[in-house]
Order: structure tokens, then sequence, then C-alpha cells
């Protein structure tokens, strides 16, 4: 299954399922990052440490290692 | 909590409310556009978050507003979000307002679906409706207000907007009867829910709160109603069905976590909702100028640059025109404690006054223009909506040392003065990143260290030199900071990384109004809190070096001054005056009880005092070496003749493990009551001086041993 930290800048992709655990998926759920949620890839911060999406109308930023636990289809 | 219901007249009606909303939606705004309001600023108790209440009074009613931290949900993650969800759940209030940015209604909405179940009335504020009607969004607030069951108001702090029309609408909710909620589930979940209130009815169980409203809860794993459920007969039967009726809406939603089951039952009622309501003309998605300001600001290879030229900046105008005032207030006070001193005769409380208390408080006081300008720039870089940006950039780097994107700018501040370093580190929110952060702080030397590692350094090296030993010591203590840092990551802070998830908020051009509120109101509550404890603490150490009095010595010391021909003579004569005043002091007293203790660091016990003076601030160091090498206390960095008494007096290896001492060990007072008070605990401070002096005593101990071992 294809990982949000593998995608590229400016692909727009659908969430599948959140790997993380409990508290990490309400943090994730509260920003609206949720099943079936589409998310815009809009890029990285030097050395892919941290990535910045865009879930609506928010722009989220999140570390890659978050970014891995989320599962992701292209649309 | 009341005690301004005294002022108000016995007839008028109190009406308490909570105003939530999610974080950058203009809640504080929206209160500051609020006339005739009174602001009380105060903490949450036990935590150091910001409480703004606002009293005003409105036809023939007393409101009171709790301004509730900013919160994406009632988790129990940040403490912002647990003092919200705590409030919500805990404390007697009579209505919600629900603060909502209207241009992003959905993500809003997410929030309000977790408050219809609270239990309480609500009255949603749609604010930012000005900037809505630029962007080309359209609500539809009578139909939102049908859907919901609940009054839906277009604001606009900014404009001030609809301000008085969501207060009439206020009034005209709590005056009805209690009304159900319109918050719909799907047929799984409703047919659960139904259920449950079934059973409920069946047994006649009697709540203030309507039985849907409990199942839903109950559903939901809410602990405060559990709870209260769970003492009462009927619990044994109920966490029956509620076992089964939890099975059945996580297996119609595919996961194994009901929370996550009610999250996507509330994003496709949202959902619903704005189809209904929502009108947006632009949908064209053209680049925003967010989108523009970001291709700049967080570009790969500019980023970075672009954030180091601005902190720069702002640390630039912090201490060079933070400097201005200070020789002026720094006069002041020299000004104030010969006046007051003048008109008191008694030798011992005219001391205590002027050394003591004056001084004390003058020394605190002066950080201030420093503080103001500080704030100044944080707060505008935290309402414009960089801040998350710095973040975003910089965690990469930070993370590596279990430290967060955010505390930069604390650890950075500390180079200047560590007192505004540990407010502005209120910035992290999570509270395991902010007293790591803390803790670190002190390993960024402040300003106050420099004339003390003048001192020794123009006393051990040469002139061209001297300056790559500077650079070189502020870099050693920063870099040992992050490797504390990593070091108590892996030990006392150890456990799973806290995630970074961070919105990052539309670019806003921030109100002026707010601006200098936040600034004005950190600044109060540092002259009164820290004033007060500084003013108590400067009496003690001044008690110390004071006391007892040795009226021998003293006799002595006078008469063979009087005697003395030359000024020379005098001032010399004074000065061992003082050091054998000092020596005998209950302060020279432990500095020579400790002395065995810093003898493996080479340390004598005239060392050993300045270095527990230097508890009081950084700068006494060098003026109790200069006392205790007989110099007089007017002695600063550049005093030639110190700089040759240290040279000739202390050896070079017990000179680099004191500098080592002083980069590392306790902050100042003020400084350490300022901590203590961020990190939430006098445990904390027990903990600072454990861990400071620990890695103080153990690098002086290698650095002074290693000095030896290349030297001999």
């Amino acid at each position: 299954m294809k990982k949000l930290s593998d995608c590229k800048k400016a692909c727009i992709v659908k969430i599948v399922k959140l790997n993380a655990d409990s508290e990490l998926k309400q943090r994730f759920i509260s920003f609206g990052i949720m099943k079936e949620a589409t998310i815009e890839i809009l890029g990285y911060s030097p050395a892919k440490s941290t990535i910045e999406i865009k879930v609506g109308k928010t722009r989220i930023a999140l570390r890659s290692k978050e970014a891995e636990l989320i599962e992701v289809k292209k649309i | 909590m009341n005690s301004n219901i005294k002022s108000c007249p016995v007839i008028a009606k109190h009406i308490k409310i909570a105003l939530v909303g999610q974080p950058n939606v203009g809640k504080s705004m929206l209160i500051n556009s609020i006339s005739n309001a009174h602001l009380h600023v105060g903490n949450f108790s036990g935590v150091t978050v910001d409480k703004t209440e606002v009293l005003f009074d409105y036809k023939d009613y007393h409101f009171t507003v709790v301004d509730l931290p900013g919160t994406y949900a009632l988790n129990d993650y940040t403490i912002e979000e647990r003092v919200t969800s705590e409030y919500l759940s805990d404390n007697d209030y009579d209505l919600i307002v629900n603060v909502i940015d209207s241009t992003n209604l959905e993500k809003n909405l997410q929030l309000t679906a977790e408050l219809l179940s609270v239990g309480k009335k609500i009255v949603i504020a749609l604010n930012m409706s000005d900037e809505a009607d630029k962007e080309g969004i359209r609500i539809n607030e009578k139909y939102m207000s049908q859907l919901l069951g609940i009054p839906c108001l277009k604001v606009s702090a900014v404009t001030k907007e609809g301000i008085t029309d969501l207060i009439d609408s206020i009034i005209k909710e709590f005056e009805l009867e209690d009304i159900e909620h319109k918050l719909i589930f799907s047929e799984a979940v409703e047919e659960e829910i139904s259920k449950i209130v079934t059973y409920l009815s069946k047994h006649k169980y009697e709540d203030a709160k309507s039985h849907r409203n409990i199942a839903i809860n109950l559903l939901k794993n809410n602990k405060t109603t559990y709870a209260k459920l769970h003492d009462d007969p009927i619990w044994t039967e109920l966490q029956l069905i509620l076992i089964e009726a939890s099975k059945h809406v996580e297996l119609h939603h595919d996961s194994d976590d009901i929370k996550e089951a009610f999250a996507s039952e509330y994003a496709s009622f949202n959902k619903g909702i704005v189809t209904e309501v929502l009108d947006n003309k632009n949908l064209l998605e053209e680049k925003t100028l967010t989108d523009k300001i970001d291709d700049i600001l967080i570009h790969p290879l500019l980023g970075i640059p672009i954030f180091l030229f601005l902190m720069w900046g702002l640390f630039q105008l912090t201490f060079e025109i933070g400097a201005i005032p200070m020789d002026y207030i720094d006069a002041f006070f020299g000004w104030f404690g010969d006046t007051v001193g003048a008109t008191i005769s008694n030798d011992d409380i005219r001391s205590l006054i002027v050394d003591g208390i004056i001084a004390g408080v003058g020394a605190v006081v002066l950080f201030v223009p420093n503080i103001i300008i500080l704030f100044i720039g944080i707060a505008l870089l935290e309402s414009t909506g960089y801040m998350s940006r710095v973040a975003f950039l910089l965690d990469g780097f930070f993370h590596k040392f279990g430290l967060h994107g955010q505390s930069f700018i604390p650890l950075v501040t500390g180079f200047g003065c560590s007192i505004p370093a540990y407010m502005s580190a209120r910035i992290l929110k999570n509270d395991r990143d902010r007293l790591l952060t803390l803790f670190i702080i002190g390993f960024m030397s402040c300003g106050a260290r420099l004339p003390v590692y003048v001192l020794f350094v123009g006393a051990f090296f040469s002139p061209e030199m001297a300056g790559n030993i500077l650079f070189f010591i502020y870099i050693g203590g920063a870099l040992i900071g992050l490797m504390a840092a990593k070091i108590l990551k892996m030990t006392a802070f150890k456990g799973a990384d806290e995630p970074f998830v961070m919105e990052m908020p539309k670019y806003r051009l921030p109100s002026i109004k707010l601006v200098w509120h936040t600034v004005l109101t950190k600044t109060m509550m540092y002259l009164k809190k820290a004033g007060t404890f500084i003013a108590a603490a400067s009496m003690l150490v001044w008690f110390l070096s004071n006391y007892p009095h040795n009226l021998v010595i003293e006799q002595k010391y006078e008469n063979k001054i009087e005697v003395a021909v030359s000024q020379e003579e005098k001032s010399t004569l004074k000065n061992s005056l003082a050091e054998e005043l000092l020596e005998q002091s209950y302060l020279g007293t432990i500095g020579k009880f400790s002395e065995p203790l810093f003898a493996p660091l080479g340390f004598d016990w005239k060392m050993s005092v300045a270095l527990q003076t230097g508890l009081a601030a950084k700068e006494v160091v060098v003026s109790t070496l200069g006392v205790l090498y007989s110099l007089g206390s007017d002695v600063d960095e550049e005093n030639n003749s110190l700089i040759e008494m240290i040279s000739k007096n202390i050896p070079f290896a017990s000179a680099v493990a004191f500098i080592v001492v002083i980069m590392i060990y306790l902050p100042c007072l003020a400084a350490s009551v300022v901590f203590t008070r961020e990190a939430g605990g006098i445990k904390y401070f027990f903990y600072l001086i454990g861990f400071t002096s620990i890695v103080a005593y153990s690098l002086a101990f290698i650095a002074y041993n290693l000095t030896l071992l290349i030297t001999s």
C-alpha cells in the first residue's frame, strides 16, 4: 500500500487507513486527516524531514515519520 | 471566580458564557471588539495557560465570558485541549458560544459536532464574515440555524459587524427552555442510540441531561458519563447493551476505534450541512495569497536564510534598542536608592532597602524593555501565522536532539536573557516539549554571563585570541545544551516521540490592538509575579552577605581608616574590611564550608563564594571576586588590576573549570523564579538544581583535570 510519505509534491491522494496509535489517530482526526479525506501534498522541508499537506482548505505540517503511518491511494 | 458580581446590581441576571473555537478563528479579536468590556487576565488553575475573562453589562444582563483556549477537538492531548474539555464538562456556565472561521466552515464544524453532545445551549458565531464575502463564500446562516437547531450569526470582529445581534441572540437563547440539538447520525448509529434510550426510559433513569445525550456520550466513551452511571444498579445490564452497540458501530465503520468511527459520523454530518448552506462562488481554486507567500517563506533553499535574517533583526532590535532605556532605568534606580537612602538614618534598614530591595527589584525592572520588544516580535510572528512555518522548517534539525521545531525561539532568546526565553517557551503547546526546552535554555549563555567570560578570558589569553575563545564558549555552551537535550530525552523525558502535526494557518495581518494587549498583559505578569518574589529573594541574599555583624572587626578597621593618611591607603583598608566582613558573614561561612566540595575543581573559597553570589545574578560574580581580591566592589570586567589579580592568584586549570561552571550551573535567581512558574511547580526547580549542578560539576571536573594534564 502506498504511504503518504512516498507521495511527490502536488500529488492529490485519498486516505485509505490510519495506522497510528489511538492518541495520534485522534490528533490526525482533529485536523481532518481521516479515512476518505482527500489530501494534496504541498511540499517538503529540507532533507524531507517534514511534509506540508492540504486537507480541505487547511494546511497542515507533519513529520515524514508520521506521514508514513497514513495509507493513501491515488485518485 | 465571580468576585465581580458584587459590583453589579442585584436585579441583573447573570449569563456566563464559555467561548470555544478552533485555533486561529479570531476568538480573542471577537472579545476585544465588545465595547465597554473589562478584561481580566489570569491563569487557569495549575497550568500555564492564559485565562481571559471578559465582563460587560448589556440591557438587564451581566455577562461573564470565559475565553477558553483554542482547540481542534475535545481531546486531552495538549494543555489547551485539556483545559477546554475539562472546563466544558466540569464547570458551571450557561451557554457555549462557538466561534467559527466562516472561510473554513467544514473543518470548524468538526468541533461544533463535538460540542453538540456536551449538553449545553449553544450559539454559533460565524466570524470573519467579511473575509468570507471577499473570497466569494456565502453561508445561508438562517438555514444553518434550522438544520442544527442552534442560532447561527454572521459576525466580524474586524468590522464589528453583527456583534450586537450576537449578544441579543445569546440573551434570547438563554431565556429559552432547553432544546435538543439536531445532531443526526447514520442509520446504524441511530439504531444503537435508540436501543440505549429505550433501555434508559424503561428503567426511568433520571438525569438533567436527555436520554439521547447520555446514550451518545456512552457510545463515545465519555468518561464523566461513564462515571455517573457506573454506580447505578442498571449498569450491569446497560453495560452489555453498550458493548454490543459499540461493536455494531465499529463494524459499520470498519474500524477498531470508536472515536474514529464517531469522527466519520461527524464528518459526514458536517459534509451534509456544508452542502446545504454553503455557496462557494469561487469554485475555481486559484493560487491564494498564502500560497504565494509560502512559496517564498518555506522555500526549501531560501526558507531558512530568510528566517535567520528575521530572527537576527529581532534580536538586534531587542538588545540594541532595549539597551537604550536600560541605562535610564539603571540610573533611575541608582538615584531612587540614593534619595530614599538619604532619608533613612538607621544603617541596617537603609542597607536593606537600598542594597537589598531597591537594587534587587531594579535588576528585574531593567529587563522590561527587552521583554516588551521581544514579545512584540513574538506576538507578530505568531499572529501573522509565520511561527508555524518556522517550526515546519526547523523541526528536522531540532528533532534530532529530541527538541521541537518551535524550541528554536526560546533557545535563541536565551542568548540574550533567560527570563524572556523561559516565558517564550509557552509557544510550545506540548508539556514534554516545553519542559525539555525549559531545561535546556540555561545552556545558552545569557548576556549577564559575558562580564565573567571577558574577565577570565582577558586574564589568561592574548587579546588576539580572546574573541575566538569567547565565541568558542558560546558555541560550546549551545552544543552542550543540545547534547544535554538528547540525554534528557533518552532518560528523564523518555517515551514515544511527541508527534508533530500542526496547522499552518492562513497568513493574516496582525491586529495592533491585540498584539499590544498580549504584550501588555505578559509584561504586567512579569512585573507583578517576578517582582514580588525577587524583592523577597534579594532581601535574603542581602541578609546572608551582611550578617552576622562583627563589631570587633568593624571597630578595628574604623580606627585604622581614621589614622590612615593617603586616600589610597584608606581604600585598601576599606577593601580588606569588606573582605573580612564577607568572610565571616553567613555567605562567607557557606563559602568556607563548601570549599572542600569545590576543591576537586581547583577552586578556593573565594571562587566558591563568587559562584554562590552569582546565583543572585551572574554579574555579581565579577563584583564579588573584586571584593574578595580586595579591589573594592566597584569593579567591572575591564578593570585591569582585577584581571592581573586573577591571572596571578588563580591557576589556569581552575579558571577553565570556573568558566565551565559559569556556563552551565543554575541560572540567576530571577530566571529561576520564572523557570519555576513556567515549568509549573517547585519540584521542577529542584530538578533543575540537580540537573545543572551535576552536569556543571562533572564537566568542570573533566575540564580541570584535562587542562592540568595538557599544561603539565
